[in-house]
């Protein structure tokens, strides 16, 4: 491609982003005159272009668009966000021009006489109508017109709204005042800002372009003055530049060394010099490779306002820290990730303008984008002021897409569930729009993010919005980097992973401890999944061996990437440089351990580790790593989904369980004690008779010896369950996977890999003694049996605590989900109380609490929410209980029963 | 009539020869970076004057045994292909001939599959016979991948 050419579409390419964003601009302040003379003269420039590059269809457009643009500026037509939509598709259809021609060299077949037709007709419109506005309907109809215009009749018809004075018939289009002749327009041509501008003043300068009063024929002039001080640089001269200083900066290096085992050199002070200087060098090269994040930007508001048409929504872009400057590569790489999460804000984000209205907040949404520094890295913040994040629909779509397990997705924090739009995926739009919401969403904006060293993260309340924070770093060029060392070699891990590193032994305070045979380092008493380096490179032996020798001495650079965290094994740990990330070949970049390699101020190249690509191996590993992460990630996220089980053997030899809640003592009697009567076998237990039961049949009661056994309590009443033999006590997490017909059996449950039949206390309280549940309920004032509702989601808890309710005595209807549980209220059915699970929902108790009071017959049923936490907040359903302590529970349902009664 | 000037040299006592054009430059690589995980072809990467270069094992390549120490100590051509840098580790450099194209023969049918993929043909010389190297795809691996181009 000839070099005009091609200089020609790297400017126009530039001029179109400007004429997006100050349409944009203009559409909002039509009065803005200097706006209007930007984007007419950037328009007329490339009109002007193309009639001295002979690109006939090109010019046709941008001359038809000129034509209209004309007509606002000489306030001959009114400015309509019809009429800019179709400036704008005018120069849609430039850009879509100006890409073949890049492609091929040469201007695609065919003709836009459509096109130029309705632009044409909308300046016609405006002289017919006067000065009367063109509504977006008239456009409409417009756009329906069949209009065949060959193009030397759309430039004949020109001249009826124009000067005749200023109609250049040799050039084929009129001159406007900002033209004078060919000489400035190549002036103009040459001064246009480009992504490579590299002085600040100069970027600032062209960001702050529309704001002086530029007057018509001063325009081009001024700019050229000003943009006379930058160049144009191509960008491969530049990455050379780069590389060379690169090099430059580690021959430096390699000579300081060398000097510096010699005692008392000649050279030393020239050397002085030469790494200062080299030092400036690098820090000046790097400069030019900076841009500002504006130029990123230059889309969004064409696209916010697109989005502003097409979804009848209105919204308001704010950007600030336009000057923000970091490096075009890192630039390149975000524009893309940014673009889609402003269409997400947009789409998802912003209500429109009538719920906006309802939830108290200006019909306006607004979007904010901030961009500012924070020690060596740019944080973005782009945040709405829309609807928020819908917790309970992400939970539903995480567990419908199977991303997490309805039982982890209870317990899980509202800030994790949200963190979850960010699952591969993941999309909530409900709806696909043609804004966002095709199925690639959050994942690959994280993903591009992360590839680039970044992290992100949000924000998000219910109805007050949602911010989302990017982390990058400034450069991908130079990194900080810890250097560490597997056997003989040397690898790099960026720093920016590198949460801190650990010394550990067995004479130290931090230990490596054992789970099974998977090793674990205990640190601040979070539990870290060990993985040596040489393991995930293969570079050692086969592993199997532990990671840590016996004595337990090792260096573990604990990592974190994303969420996961991890201890990463090393022998041995040299110390941080800056290191030139260079790129590996293309045959070695289907590796994910390594993002490149880098040349050492000794001369020797070592791999740089990428903690992605690390971080998947780790995952990837079954090991050591996978589960104590798992573990880890349990602890925290689901500490309270487990409990306490006991388990034991009874009538054969798969074990049993029951809540360890349940059970009030372990005890093991003497069998020739036991009494039988008619009634059942008793055993005088601490002063009293205790019913008792085997938990397989009575049968199985021992005659002789020591028979264990499970002391139940409640109220005043105590039982023994007998078992065969007690095992163990395990904490884990309890799910029913079969459901059991039997009597006394709840269903079958995997517990430490066994398959284990969870019993059913209730069962064996009533079986054992029929006055058992009689026992509270003959108190007095109790003659009618209370009802209590019970919402639970979860199978297990409802197990739990249904029969443990109908054991003291209440009446129990069980509520599956907060639907069922508000219909249950409605209907005629009377509730002395309201038991609701409050971990699963912020919503579900509101919306009991409102159905409790609603309905007459329940307004004065006593509340209570249900958590799986000790110390969970109370909810408008009132205090929250702990789930786990039955006694508590029962102890405060009564009272509440009782003070109601009292006051009733 | 063409000839073309071949660079020799020595893999595994078979001599082999490709066109001084397509050769940058020989040099001998003193540390070599391994890969861990990389395919066997791959020796490492190295320095050479401030770029990162690829090395290729030519005797893994062509699976023969390989020699052990070439970490440290290796002759190696150094070859552009699409703006990227690759060492072709051999055992040692030979002379520069020129050879007449004409006198190319094919490979015979009988030469090992992996070899004939990366030899255009055979020269005869006084003594032994010299395989025109087809560095291509030589760099070329068995998998279909590409270790030059994209």
């Amino acid at each position: 491609m000839d070099d005009l050419l091609s200089e020609f579409l790297t400017e126009t390419a530039e001029s179109l982003e400007t004429i997006d964003t100050e349409l944009v601009r203009f559409e909002s302040q039509p009065n803005d005159k200097a706006t209007l003379n930007n984007i007419f003269r950037l328009v007329h420039t490339i009109k002007g272009t193309c009639g001295f590059l002979a690109l006939p269809r090109l010019e046709a457009v941008a001359h038809a668009g000129e034509t209209l643009l004309g007509k606002f500026r000489d306030g001959a037509l009114e400015v309509t966000p019809a009429a800019v939509t179709l400036v704008l598709e005018s120069i849609d259809q430039i850009k879509a021009l100006l890409e073949h021609l890049e492609a091929e060299g040469s201007e695609p077949e065919g003709e836009d006489s459509e096109l130029i037709g309705r632009l044409e007709l909308a300046a016609e419109g405006g002289l017919t109508g006067g000065s009367k506005p063109v509504e977006t309907p008239q456009v409409t109809v417009i756009s329906e017109l069949d209009v065949d215009d060959e193009e030397d009749e759309v430039e004949d018809s020109i001249p009826e709204g124009i000067d005749p004075e200023r109609w250049d018939a040799a050039l084929g289009r009129e001159l406007r005042p900002g033209e004078v002749s060919l000489a400035e327009l190549e002036a103009a041509f040459n001064s246009v800002e480009g992504p490579e501008d590299i002085m600040p003043p100069a970027a600032a300068a062209a960001s702050a372009v529309a704001k002086p009063a530029v007057s018509d024929v001063a325009a081009p002039m001024e700019k050229t003055s000003l943009s006379n001080q930058s160049i144009r640089v191509n960008v491969e001269v530049l990455e050379d530049l780069m590389t060379m200083v690169s090099e430059l900066v580690l021959t430096r290096n390699q000579l300081m060394q060398m000097v510096r085992a010699l005692e008392d050199s000649e050279f030393k002070a020239p050397l002085q010099r030469l790494s200062n200087i080299t030092a400036e060098l690098q820090e000046g090269v790097m400069k030019t490779r900076m841009q500002p994040i504006g130029s990123a930007w230059k889309k969004l508001p064409r696209i916010v306002r697109d989005t502003n048409q097409d979804l009848g929504k209105k919204i308001d872009l704010v950007m600030e820290g336009e000057a923000t400057e970091l490096d075009r590569q890192v630039l390149e790489l975000i524009k893309d990730p940014l673009t889609h999460m402003i269409r997400n804000s947009c789409d998802h984000g912003i209500e429109k303008p009538a719920d906006r209205v309802a939830a108290g907040k200006p019909e306006n949404g607004t979007i904010h984008l901030r961009a500012y520094h924070e020690g060596g890295h740019i944080i973005i913040e782009v945040s709405d002021d829309g609807a928020g994040l819908n917790t309970d629909r992400i939970r539903e779509k995480a567990v419908e897409k199977g991303v997490v397990d309805a039982a982890e997705a209870q317990v899980m924090t509202e800030a994790q569930i949200h963190r979850m739009i960010f699952a591969p995926g993941f999309s909530t739009a409900a709806s696909i729009t043609n804004i966002s919401g095709r199925g690639v969403g959050m994942d690959v904006v994280k993903t591009n993010i992360e590839l680039i060293g970044g992290a992100i993260d949000l924000r998000a309340k219910r109805g007050e919005g949602t911010t989302f924070l990017i982390k990058i770093p400034l450069t991908l060029a130079i990194i900080s980097a810890l250097i560490v060392g597997v056997g003989e070699e040397r690898f790099a891990l960026p720093q920016l992973s590198v949460v801190e590193l650990v010394r550990t032994g067995s004479d130290r305070e931090h230990r490596v401890e054992l789970i099974s045979d998977t090793q674990v380092l205990r640190l601040r008493d979070r539990l870290l999944p060990l993985v040596a380096l040489s393991d995930i490179l293969s570079t050692g032996e086969p592993s199997g061996e532990p990671v840590v020798d016996d004595d337990g001495n090792a260096f573990v650079v604990v990592m974190q990437v994303g969420d996961t965290r991890f201890g990463l094994v090393v022998d041995e740990v040299f110390d941080t440089e800056e290191i030139v990330v260079k790129p590996l070949a293309r045959a070695l970049s289907g590796l994910a351990q390594y993002s490149g390699a880098t040349i050492l101020g000794d001369g020797a190249v070592i791999l740089i580790l990428d903690p992605n690509g690390v971080a998947r191996e780790v995952a990837g590993m079954d090991s050591a790593a996978q589960a104590a992460a798992r573990a880890e990630a349990e602890a925290h996220s689901a500490r309270d989904a487990k409990i306490s089980l006991l388990l034991f053997r009874a009538g054969g030899a798969d074990p049993m369980a029951c809540p360890l809640s349940l059970v009030t003592r372990l005890e093991e009697l003497n069998a020739s004690d036991f009494e039988r009567s008619s009634a059942g076998t008793v055993v005088q237990y601490r002063g009293r008779l205790m019913p008792l039961v085997h938990a397989a049949g009575n049968h199985m009661l021992a005659t002789e010896g020591k028979q264990p056994i499970l002391v139940f309590n409640q109220g005043d009443t105590v039982i023994g369950v007998a078992v065969d033999e007690i095992l163990d006590i395990v904490h884990e997490e309890m799910k029913i996977e079969l459901t059991d017909m039997t009597p006394g059996i709840l269903g079958t449950a995997v517990l430490k890999g066994k398959a284990t039949q969870v019993v059913d206390v209730a069962h064996h309280l009533s079986s054992a003694s029929g006055d058992w549940a009689s026992t509270i309920q003959s108190k007095p004032g109790h003659a009618k049996k209370r009802r209590v509702l019970l919402v639970e989601k979860h199978p297990f808890f409802r197990n739990m605590l249904s029969p443990l309710l109908q054991a003291a005595g209440y009446e129990v209807v069980e509520a599956q989900s907060d639907d069922d549980a508000v219909e249950l209220l409605n209907s005629d059915m009377e509730f002395d109380a309201v038991l609701a699970d409050v971990d699963t929902s912020n919503v579900g108790p509101n919306r009991l609490a409102e159905a409790i009071e609603a309905n007459s017959k329940v307004m004065n049923a006593a509340r209570f929410g249900l958590s799986a936490r000790n110390d969970a907040d109370p909810t408008p359903l009132g205090m929250s209980l702990p789930k786990s302590d039955r006694q508590g529970l029962l102890m405060a349902l009564e009272h509440a029963l009782k003070t109601r009664g009292d006051a009733a | 009539m063409s000839s073309t000037e071949y660079v020799t040299f020595n893999i595994g006592g078979q001599t082999f020869g490709t066109s001084v054009l397509e050769v940058h430059d020989v040099f001998k690589a003193v540390s070599i970076t391994p890969v861990p995980m990389a395919r066997p072809e791959i020796a490492g990467v190295l320095n050479l004057r401030g770029r990162i270069v690829t090395a290729i094992d030519a005797r893994a390549r062509l699976g023969l045994q390989r020699k052990t120490g070439i970490r440290k100590n290796a002759m190696a051509i150094g070859v552009e292909r699409n703006g990227e840098s690759f060492g072709l580790i051999i055992d040692s450099v030979g002379e520069v001939m020129r050879l007449e194209d004409a006198d190319l023969e094919q490979n015979p049918v009988n030469l090992d599959p992996v070899w004939a993929s990366v030899s255009k043909g055979v020269h005869k010389l006084g003594d032994k016979l010299l395989i025109a190297m087809d560095i291509d795809r030589m760099l070329r691996l068995d998998s279909g991948d590409d270790l030059a181009a994209a």
